[in-house]
């Protein structure tokens, strides 16, 4: 039973940390309906920095916040090559994505792993050093959880703000944000500097829990992101009072539930990967044949 | 010093708009070159609402786009209240260009409800900060606003725009593009996509709206009847010159018929 209680721990712990990155491609790719790869590259990104930064000493929270900076960077320069240098939306993601490669590279010194044993992380200095006893299996789970909160309250009041229908408008329609004499490239930039800083406070938040970090943690995190995105969603599209941004955490729990319990019937690791994309494209299949009769009616009132 | 400013332009006599010397070639130097304007000029007065008719391919559409900004001039200045906004692009344009489209889509939000859409209407001039959307201290301006529609609108500020009838978003396209002021609303075919009935509609409200409003305006449309019936300055175009200009009590006097025959005499001369 104890088993039983830490694996569903762990199972939310990890879907709310990626429930944060969820959240930021909820952004890109349901608001401004941009494809943005650049998340492979701004999840180890964030990692790596904040890895770096915590073993240098620096604040855990400063780090968390200095890896958001350099996502929201990373997202900016895949944002200007496309809306500036008119390169199509994927490969101004896969060039960001790629070159962030050698980048973290630099960031780690050559190391694949960056251990960071024994350093102050937000788990286990400042506020996450007052939970004790009993609470202290709780930690994270109470900490990642309330940071998601943190964060999904935060993007849902921006999104109601002025510049925040600016943004929303410039994804589904961005002749009227032109119309409104505002830049519809500029609200681009702002909304993949968004997705991409949450992206890579994800990756920090991971490395800290972990308390090591991995340059090869990107791999796959497009298509974990995308499917909680996409699960989350449509699951929860027939409950009206839920946002959209409560959706998405949800479906990265429940993405994230999906990969432990293959893990947990044994499937070998080396299978992960595989995992991760068979259930994403289920998710698409069965998202593609159950919208298919609500877009038809969509495009004929559209027409 | 901006007193000052605000009088020079309210001093200002000339015609809002000036087009001078356009020349617009498309793809050039391939087989496919195009040449619409070799010489092209048009002044647009302060408060004229001038139709613009001519067969597909006389260059209205591309007329709009160049003043716009959606695409770029060759060659020649194009003047707004005698500066030049050859360097603007589109959407700086925007804030003194007012712009209803063909395509009912193009100018509202679908995603966003009528209410968000009115909010940002009106925050044109202003800020796009981080102040909340809508300010509930403005919502009977807006009700106010939707009820010159006559389409019960106002009733349904929550509801999505997306899920309206292309006439009632042609009317709140109209709507949000006159809200702020605006030196020149441009109608691109705006009645082009809809039924008889919302045509005739929107087509009233636009007249309303120029009116009371005292916009300037130019309407591209390939509706004679509503050439004739509406604005007072009326322009037929034909390969990339004008070849009708009638303002006024000339305007007046127009028929359906007489645009009819010289449309034909055109064909004639050009073998169409």
């Amino acid at each position: 039973m104890d088993v039983f209680i830490s694996l569903l721990i762990n199972i939310f712990e990890e879907g709310f940390i990626y429930g944060i990155m969820a959240i930021g491609v909820y952004i890109t790719y349901k608001v401004l309906d941009f494809p943005d790869l650049t998340v492979d590259g701004s999840f180890p990104l964030g990692m790596c920095l904040t890895g770096l930064l915590v073993s240098l000493g620096v604040d855990p929270w400063v780090s968390c916040i200095l890896s958001l900076l350099s996502g929201a960077l990373a997202g900016s320069i895949t944002g200007i090559l496309h809306v500036k240098f008119h390169i199509t939306n994927l490969l101004s993601g896969i060039l960001v994505m790629t070159a962030l490669w050698s980048m973290n590279l630099v960031i780690t010194n050559d190391s694949a792993v960056l251990s960071f044993f024994n350093k102050p992380t937000i788990f286990n200095s400042g506020i996450g050093s007052s939970f004790t006893g009993v609470m202290e299996d709780y930690k994270v789970l109470i900490m990642t959880g309330v940071l998601v909160i943190i964060v999904k309250i935060i993007i849902d009041i921006y999104l109601k703000t002025k510049s925040g229908l600016l943004l929303r408008a410039a994804g589904s329609n961005p002749q009227f944000v032109t119309s409104l004499g505002r830049d519809s490239g500029k609200m681009k930039i702002l909304g993949l500097a968004i997705g991409n800083g949450l992206t890579a406070m994800a990756g920090g938040v991971l490395g800290q829990q972990a308390n090591s970090a991995n340059i090869n943690s990107g791999t796959g995190m497009v298509v974990m992101a995308l499917a909680s995105v996409i699960i989350g969603t449509t699951l929860f599209r027939k409950i009206k009072i839920m946002k959209a941004t409560t959706a998405v955490v949800l479906g990265s729990v429940l993405y994230k539930t999906c990969l432990s319990l293959a893990m947990l019937i044994g499937l070998p690791n080396k299978f992960l990967k595989m995992l991760m994309a068979g259930i994403f494209a289920v998710v698409l299949i069965s998202n593609n044949i159950l919208g298919g009769r609500r877009k038809r009616i969509y495009d004929k009132t559209k027409k | 010093m901006i007193k000052q400013k605000n009088n020079m332009l309210a001093e200002f006599n000339g015609p809002i708009v000036s087009l001078q010397h356009i020349q617009k070639t498309f793809n050039p130097h391939s087989v496919n070159e195009i040449t619409i304007f070799q010489d092209f000029n048009l002044d647009i007065k302060k408060h004229q609402f001038i139709s613009v008719i001519g067969s597909n391919g006389s260059g209205k559409t591309t007329i709009l786009n160049l003043l716009c900004g959606s695409l770029a001039v060759d060659n020649g200045k194009i003047l707004v209240k005698g500066k030049s906004v050859n360097k603007k692009k589109e959407f700086q344009r925007a804030k003194f260009i007012g712009r209803v489209f063909q395509d009912p889509a193009k100018g509202t939000c679908p995603e966003l409800t009528i209410l968000e859409n009115m909010a940002m209407a009106e925050a044109k001039d202003k800020h796009f900060g981080l102040a909340f959307g809508v300010n509930r201290k403005r919502m009977d301006y807006y009700k106010s606003q939707l009820s010159l529609l006559k389409l019960g609108l106002e009733d349904k500020l929550h509801v999505q725009v997306g899920s309206l009838s292309g006439g009632q978003r042609q009317a709140l396209a109209l709507l949000i593009a006159t809200m702020t002021h605006i030196d020149l609303l441009v109608l691109d075919e705006h009645t082009a996509a809809l039924d008889p009935k919302s045509a005739d509609n929107v087509m009233r409200l636009t007249d309303q709206f120029v009116k009371e409003k005292q916009l300037t305006a130019l309407m591209v449309t390939h509706n004679l009847k509503f050439a004739i019936d509406y604005g007072n300055r009326l322009i037929m175009m034909h390969k990339g010159g004008i070849v009708l200009d009638a303002a006024y009590e000339k305007k007046d006097a127009l028929q359906v018929d007489d645009l009819l025959n010289q449309f034909n005499q055109i064909s004639i001369e050009t073998g169409n």
